[in-house]
């Protein structure tokens, strides 16, 4: 018996350094460690940085910031740069998970990252200490030019019986939330119970009109023209209409979300310098263009434009908005765990609705 | 060979443990979590969410759609298999073989590809416009998730009845025979007592798995149906509330303690009879 007990106690300690194998951080290893988006970044633009400056990159990826949040609260692994969203920035922020940034040491990003987006992260990051805009980009309404033959200017055009079982929504509770909120006239931000029961109830009417709840599956279904008319994120728009000419792309008028994601230095950094030289290389128009092309979501990165040597991108007004187009857009906050919890609710009540 | 009691209990270290890392300790972290709050004490507030309406009925919907699955594959499965033993041995085991192939690929892909058979410009649509026969609607509805789950399960319901079936002794269907029962008889005194072993383990491999799936509903019911299942995924990995996952979790686990209960007491009886 005495044995089974050491064999298990060997089995355990080894589970538990192999656990935390990748956060054992050598201190004259010259390493950074960037947790990002999956497929965020140019694996041609990491190689340069490493042959540039010869600091070696760990790079980990999520899917969700949701999924991300845990892993850098509990501290299992240190992460030095990590790429979140804004509401998740502002989390991140009020749970004292990030460290100030030395933007002293971040010439490229105060030379190229545009003014507006600075503007526009202080609703996550109210003073710009923490954040630099990485990727931004907007929700809109992406419809088959074939088959929706009304005007597309208003989120309402989501509640026409005519397009009964072509309806994408997003599958994501903030996300599902907004659009009944903008059409009310409300922020997307809204904390009043009342008029978020009041956006459920819409949601819940819709629900009969509407194909199917997405996330990822959006791309499959508009390329394919399985579905008409859907709320679609900027990045991905681009990409649809790439693959599907008969698609377009509208932001609607009663207002959208303004989402960035932005590079943050973790409080418990185990390399604050490189992470810094990090994210300062990514700032480098010349690097900021290869990650653009690589990936297509729309860059903060004003200098890039010029150097796009796809011309189908460089003439998309969806690749390149006239950024005075979202002067007055709304980007998510952070609302607390308790009004959290009170959105996923109303999601299930919609989701459970028959 | 293995005469000696400690070389015998050597080789049931390595079970010992399996069972200890992958299931009990996971089990006591499930309970832990489930019968507390995030401040570390007692609570039963994370079970008794299931009497709220969205979970509740996401419950519902779930054993609803099980129960539905698992008597389907039994329909479909019994006669089937009472047909393989009459044929001739190999007949019947290459036909077994066939059930089991779809088994042998990956279920997220096989339900990926149910999601084109039935989409609106999907497979089925186009063969029934090509017989000139109006458009079905079956995918993101309830239909659509039973039909993937009854592909998906009823080799789990096929395999055990089969080998229950087959293993009957053939001079016993000849006594009942000579003693004057007819077939319908036969079958109701003979057949179905002695394969009920079998059907209550397939009815086991089938709602278990059916009750609790995720991937099923997403893919198939299009996220508009939700399943208890998938309110447990999203607990874990969108809400991250490990409490109340776990809490639902548990209450899953009844459902299973119970088939499992059911399973034993009738293994006891039927004991009992022999």
């Amino acid at each position: 018996m005495k044995k089974i007990f050491a064999v298990l106690a060997v089995l355990l300690a080894c589970l538990n350094f192999s656990g935390c194998g990748t956060g054992q951080n050598d201190k004259n290893k010259n390493e950074v460690y960037v947790y990002t988006w999956g497929d965020y970044l140019n694996p041609e633009a990491v190689k340069l940085f490493e042959k540039e400056t010869g600091i070696h990159v760990v790079l980990d990826t999520f899917d969700t910031n949701e999924s991300m949040y845990p892993r850098v609260s509990e501290g299992a692994v240190h992460y030095d740069v990590i790429c979140p969203s804004d509401y998740m920035i502002q989390k991140m922020i009020d749970n004292g998970l990030l460290q100030p940034l030395d933007f002293n040491k971040l010439p490229e990003a105060k030379k190229n990252i545009g003014e507006q987006f600075f503007k526009q992260s202080k609703y996550f990051d109210p003073d710009n200490k923490y954040s630099v805009p990485y990727a931004w980009g907007t929700v809109g309404i992406m419809y088959n030019k074939k088959v929706v033959d009304d005007p597309v200017d208003s989120w309402k055009i989501l509640w026409n019986e005519k397009y009964k079982d072509k309806i994408l929504m997003q599958d994501s509770p903030r996300d599902a939330l907004m659009v009944p909120l903008k059409i009310m006239g409300r922020s997307m931000n809204e904390t009043d119970k009342e008029q978020l029961e009041k956006a459920k109830e819409m949601l819940v009417q819709q629900k009969p009109l509407v194909q199917a709840y997405v996330i990822d599956e959006v791309k499959d279904k508009m390329i394919s023209g399985e579905a008409a008319i859907g709320v679609v994120f900027s990045g991905e728009a681009l990409m649809i209409m790439e693959e599907n000419k008969d698609t377009d792309f509208a932001i609607p008028k009663e207002g959208t979300n303004f989402w960035i994601d932005s590079w943050v230095v973790a409080k418990d950094a185990q390399n604050v310098d490189n992470a810094h030289k990090f994210i300062d290389f990514m700032c480098r128009p010349d690097i900021a263009v290869m990650n653009f092309e690589h990936l297509g979501y729309s860059t903060p990165n004003i200098a890039v434009r010029d150097l796009v040597t796809n011309e189908e991108y460089k003439n998309s007004p969806v690749a390149f908005p006239d950024p005075s187009t979202y002067e007055n857009q709304e980007t998510y906050k952070y609302l607390g765990n308790d009004m959290d919890s009170y959105y996923n609710r109303l999601w299930m009540q919609v989701k459970t609705a028959d | 060979m293995f005469q000696s009691v400690t070389v015998r209990n050597l080789f049931l270290v390595p079970f010992c443990l399996w069972a200890g890392i992958f299931i009990f300790i996971p089990l006591v972290c499930i309970i832990y979590y489930g019968l507390t709050n995030s401040g570390g004490s007692f609570t039963l507030d994370n079970i008794a969410i299931i009497t709220q309406r969205e979970y509740y009925y996401s419950l519902r919907l779930s054993v609803v759609l099980a129960l539905i699955t698992t008597i389907i594959c039994l329909l479909l499965a019994y006669p089937l298999c009472l047909i393989l033993i009459e044929r001739a041995k190999s007949a019947g085991t290459i036909i077994i073989l066939l059930f089991v192939l779809p088994l042998w690929m990956n279920t997220l892909l096989s339900t990926m590809a149910w999601q084109t058979i039935f989409e609106r410009d999907g497979i089925l649509n186009q063969v029934l416009r090509l017989l000139s026969m109006p458009d079905m609607t079956l995918i993101n509805t309830p239909t659509a998730v039973v039909i993937g789950m009854i592909y998906n399960y009823l080799p789990y319901m096929v395999l055990p009845l089969y080998v229950t079936l087959s293993k009957i002794d053939k001079s016993i269907f000849e006594a009942a025979r000579d003693l004057g029962a007819n077939s319908w008889q036969t079958f109701l005194k003979v057949t179905l007592p002695l394969s009920l072993p079998g059907a209550i383990s397939g009815i086991t491999m089938v709602f278990i798995p059916a009750l609790t799936t995720f991937a099923i509903s997403a893919l198939l019911g299009g996220s508009k149906l939700l399943l208890i299942g998938n309110v447990i995924e999203q607990e874990f990995t969108v809400e991250y509330d490990w409490h109340l996952g776990s809490a639902l979790s548990i209450i899953l686990m009844i459902f299973i303690v119970i088939n499992m209960v059911l399973t034993i007491f009738f293994d006891m009886s039927r004991r009992e009879e022999e």
